[in-house]
């Protein structure tokens, strides 16, 4: 430990000699001065005072130790629903030895929390986390040489229970008594070791999460259950199709309608500002039957769909390379060519997307439930032509995202509404509709697949091709990048974002190939896209696990034997290991009536191991088959909270079960026609499979972000386990029963 | 033309002004400062906005507010009996049932309602009763665990 000596100075010139003071007083009063360090006892927790992020490499800009025996952590990753919350509160408490239950945390705001872009790619963990376990473990350093300055002791002497620091001769202080409602300014040097794992507490732990209690009782706390004094409501009435214009309206008649406070048109943006909430939803009604709209067709069908991305023109990229590898897999003993297709997949949140926004002289305030505050913030600024530091965006949970769904283009829409009404709070929600048929889909993707084996089952070559429209069409800054832009007049151009890396994640196998080979296309398509869960990996590793079954069922071999023979990653192979012996592999029950599909990937290439068996049953003569049961191992290192782990990863397998099952985007050329539940069907309580997730904890390793792990894998899993109960090999999702060919069966 | 509407809503009852056609789940977030239950479609194809009326599940996103004049509404915020939470809330809290959360209401409702009638129902009854209820974080099998959960407490 740095800085061991014995002090017999004070504090103040203590913190004089480290070069630093601690300054800025907590304006809450010191009302906890004895601490009794029982759970039970702990005070009401009344907030922190508001104070802005000025710097992410200091200590009090992820953690706040108040006056009255709390422990705040301020993070710039926001709570989707995966439970990051009680993860990054696990975190803190762990590292400063405070009992939870002590701690609360703020997520998300451009007021007081750090920039950390987008809450995506399952990185919270890996991001926030590490910075926070970082500045909590500072912040005990620190809190331990306060201390053992005051007792003349060495630090290294000092022992911590519940935030309270105990001396070997028995004095104690806690560390609210040490601060007095001061911050800790210090700056987080990097230099302190955080605990090692096997002194862990309360990190993997199943605890608890704090706003699930909320949510079995009705408390508020989503975005959309905010109150404010003299909120009015507002509808937008979007075009019926991408491109299409207003060419006429009479407004009159919606401003005579009973609450009406304002109707705005901006272009052929339409938005109403209603007294009460129904009221906006009838007067959007009348502006729907009222406006004259100049139509821009699709120009492409779903049913051209697939073709139309295969013939995608251009010259490729080159994702990796190896000259000779179509030579290499012609003359190999076994080889196979195979494409994969992936329609349009929804987020569909069960929440259609809301937030508030208030305009006021000098600041805009936005609540959102976006999953980056800093980028949206941005984005509104420049869509309304105003400088960062007058517009505030605070991030409200929202209906779960899984991605980048309606949750920017609202907030950038309330904001263009609260604009034409300021001083009021306007909260602005979507209808249905308007989320299904607006928010930016997961792109589809087509996939050419070729590889040779040699005689033996000896891995040889894979060569493949990925056709993928944009995965990340994500707010960067641009008012351009919110939907209702391009509406507008003067109209903001709508950039539809670059493509990515995300196209060809978990495009290139892991196994043991002598020769890998990948190519992108660029395809621009119909439709608007962006981030899903996963982005790529979802359909690569659908693709490329159930090709891999092909092959192995070439090759006469065992699926798990297989795949595990051809990982070199030990990690890998534990998964499957793991997966055959929870499920009992080579005694299954195989029948007439089911089957059994495997498939594993490690997210990224670079993240979570996981490993999947689905097991499907069908009925011949119905000419229908039904999931039973999905069996899943995961291995994200060391687990900070396993039920929250095991929660995010059964969601991910029935989530991807839905999509891989059910659904695609319908739409012709009039525009978006999956406009609800009913013409966008997901998996309902009466078809969802048995879930069932082991975890493999590895406390030595680092934690890695888990939260889109199980996509792909799931889908290559059950297409696999329908080629084994019916002989029918369905590339093209989604895996319908009219798509296996029954006279096979 | 707005009118008087007297609703009985978790036991007590008030009168308020609105448009009679006025669904009823605008009027409990609104008038009564109820945030339980939710919009989620507008179409009665989700169940976010369920609550209790009388003893059954109903969805309140399309049915007029005025139809529930006679009716005794007991919405997420009404379960709990003197502090204590409900049965079927205690088991969503025991078994974390729930990710973003935004079912969780009508799944609660549904299971309450369900539980009231049958107080031991087995898997299919139960996955039949919840399955007018969207969840798209795939919470399914929490939400299974947590009625079975709350069906042997109410009977123990």
């Amino acid at each position: 430990m740095e800085g061991v000596q014995h002090y017999n100075s004070s504090r103040r010139s203590f913190l004089k000699s480290t070069g630093h003071l601690l300054i800025g007083f907590n304006l809450l009063p010191l009302t906890f001065c004895q601490t009794k360090g029982s759970p039970n006892e702990i005070p009401p927790y009344s907030g922190i005072p508001f104070r802005p992020t000025i710097d992410n490499k200091l200590i009090d800009s992820w953690i706040r130790l108040d006056a009255t025996g709390h422990l705040t952590v301020l993070s710039g990753k926001q709570e989707l629903g995966q439970g990051i919350k009680i993860a990054l509160i696990q975190i803190a408490a762990e590292e400063l030895d405070i009992n939870p239950d002590r701690c609360h945390i703020i997520n998300s705001d451009t007021g007081q929390t750090p920039n950390e872009g987008f809450t995506a790619g399952s990185n919270s963990v890996e991001g926030s986390g590490s910075a926070i376990r970082q500045a909590a473990a500072e912040a005990k350093h620190h809190l331990l040489k306060m201390a053992a300055e005051k007792w003349s002791v060495n630090p290294e002497n000092l022992s911590v229970e519940d935030g309270v620091i105990i001396a070997n001769s028995g004095e104690k202080v806690s560390y609210w008594e040490l601060l007095q409602g001061k911050y800790i300014e210090e700056r987080i040097s990097g230099d302190i070791k955080p605990k090692k794992p096997e002194n862990y507490k309360y990190v993997g732990q199943p605890l608890h999460r704090d706003d699930i209690r909320k949510l079995v009782t009705g408390e508020s706390h989503f975005v959309h259950d905010l109150q404010m004094p003299g909120m009015v409501h507002a509808r937008v009435l979007h075009p019926p199709s991408y491109d299409a214009t207003l060419e006429s309206i009479d407004l009159t008649q919606v401003e005579a309608l009973p609450g009406v406070l304002k109707v705005i048109r901006n272009g052929s943006f339409l938005a109403v500002v209603t007294e009460r909430e129904y009221q906006a939803v009838k007067a959007r009604e009348m502006l729907r039957e009222l406006a004259v709209w100049k139509k821009s067709p699709i120009a492409i069908l779903p049913r051209q769909l697939m073709d139309n991305v295969l013939t995608t023109s251009g010259k490729p990229e080159e994702v990796e390379i190896s000259p000779g590898i179509a030579e290499l897999i012609s003359n190999s003993a076994i080889h196979h060519q195979a494409d994969y297709f992936r329609p349009y997949h929804m987020h569909a949140s069960m929440g259609p997307s809301c937030a508030v926004a208030l305009w006021e002289p000098n600041l805009l305030t936005v609540w959102s439930a976006t999953q980056g505050v800093y980028p949206v913030r941005d984005s509104i600024a420049d869509l309304l032509s105003l400088s960062k530091e007058k517009v505030r965006c605070i991030g409200v949970p929202g209906s779960g995202c899984y991605g980048h769904n309606g949750a920017d283009d609202v907030s950038g829409e309330v904001a263009l509404i609260a604009k034409e009404f300021p001083g009021k709070h306007v909260r602005l929600q979507w209808m249905r509709e308007d989320e299904h048929k607006w928010e930016p889909y997961g792109t589809t993707m087509a996939f050419r697949l070729s590889a040779g084996l040699d005689s033996a089952g000896k891995l040889l070559g894979w060569d493949s091709i990925v056709w993928s429209d944009s995965h990340s069409t994500r707010p960067n800054g641009s008012g351009g990048s919110f939907i209702a832009a391009r509406s507008l007049d003067p109209p903001v151009e709508f950039r539809k974002g670059g493509w990515s890396g995300g196209s060809h994640r978990n495009g290139i196998p892991e196994y043991s190939f002598e020769a890998k080979q990948l190519h992108l296309f660029n395809y621009d398509g119909p439709l608007r896209t962006s981030s899903l869960r996963g982005l790529g990996a979802y359909a690569n590793t659908f693709a490329m696990e159930a090709f891999m079954d092909e092959l192995i069922h070439k090759a006469g071999k065992d699926p798990i034997d297989f795949r595990i023979k051809n990982l070199e990653d030990p990690r890998a192979r534990a998964v499957l290991e793991e997966l055959a012996q929870k499920t009992n592999w080579k005694n299954r029950s195989k029948s007439a009536n089911n089957g059994f599909g495997v498939a594993y990937a490690r997210y990224k290439n670079a993240t979570s191991y996981f490993a999947v068996l689905a097991e499907v049953e069908i009925d011949k003569a119905a000419k229908n088959y039904k999931l039973k049961k999905l069996t899943g191992v995961i291995d994200s290192g060391l687990t900070i909270n396993p039920d929250g782990l095991k929660n995010q990863t059964e969601g991910g397998m029935i989530q991807s079960a839905s999509w891989t099952m059910l659904e695609e985007v319908q739409f012709d050329t009039n525009g978006i026609t999956s406009v609800d539940w009913n013409t966008y069907p997901i998996l309902r309580m009466k078809d969802v499979p048995e879930v069932e997730v082991h975890i493999i904890d590895r406390p030595e390793e680092k934690p890695m972000g888990a939260g889109e792990a199980a996509m792909g894998p799931v889908a290559a899993a059950i297409s696999n386990a329908v080629f084994d109960a019916t002989g029918s090999r369905v590339r093209n999702l989604p895996i319908k029963a009219e798509k296996i060919d029954w006279t096979k069966v | 033309m707005p009118q008087d509407i007297t609703l009985h809503v978790n036991g007590k009852t008030k009168t308020i002004s609105a448009d009679p056609q006025e669904p009823l789940l605008y009027i409990l977030r609104e008038e009564f400062g109820l945030k339980g239950a939710k919009y989620g479609c507008g179409l009665l194809q989700c169940g976010a906005c369920t609550v209790i009326a009388d003893a059954l599940a109903e969805t309140t996103c399309v049915r007029p507010c005025a139809s529930f004049e006679k009716v005794e509404i007991t919405t997420l915020e009404g379960l709990s009996k003197n502090g204590e939470l409900h049965p079927v809330q205690k088991a969503f809290i025991e078994t974390q049932a729930a990710q973003c959360g935004y079912c969780v209401n009508g799944m609660i409702m549904t299971a309450v309602a369900l539980l009231k009638e049958n107080s031991s129902p087995t898997e299919n009854e139960i996955r039949e009763a919840l399955n007018p209820v969207i969840c798209r974080c795939g919470t399914h099998s929490r939400f299974i665990k947590a009625v079975k959960m709350a069906s042997e407490n109410i009977k123990s």
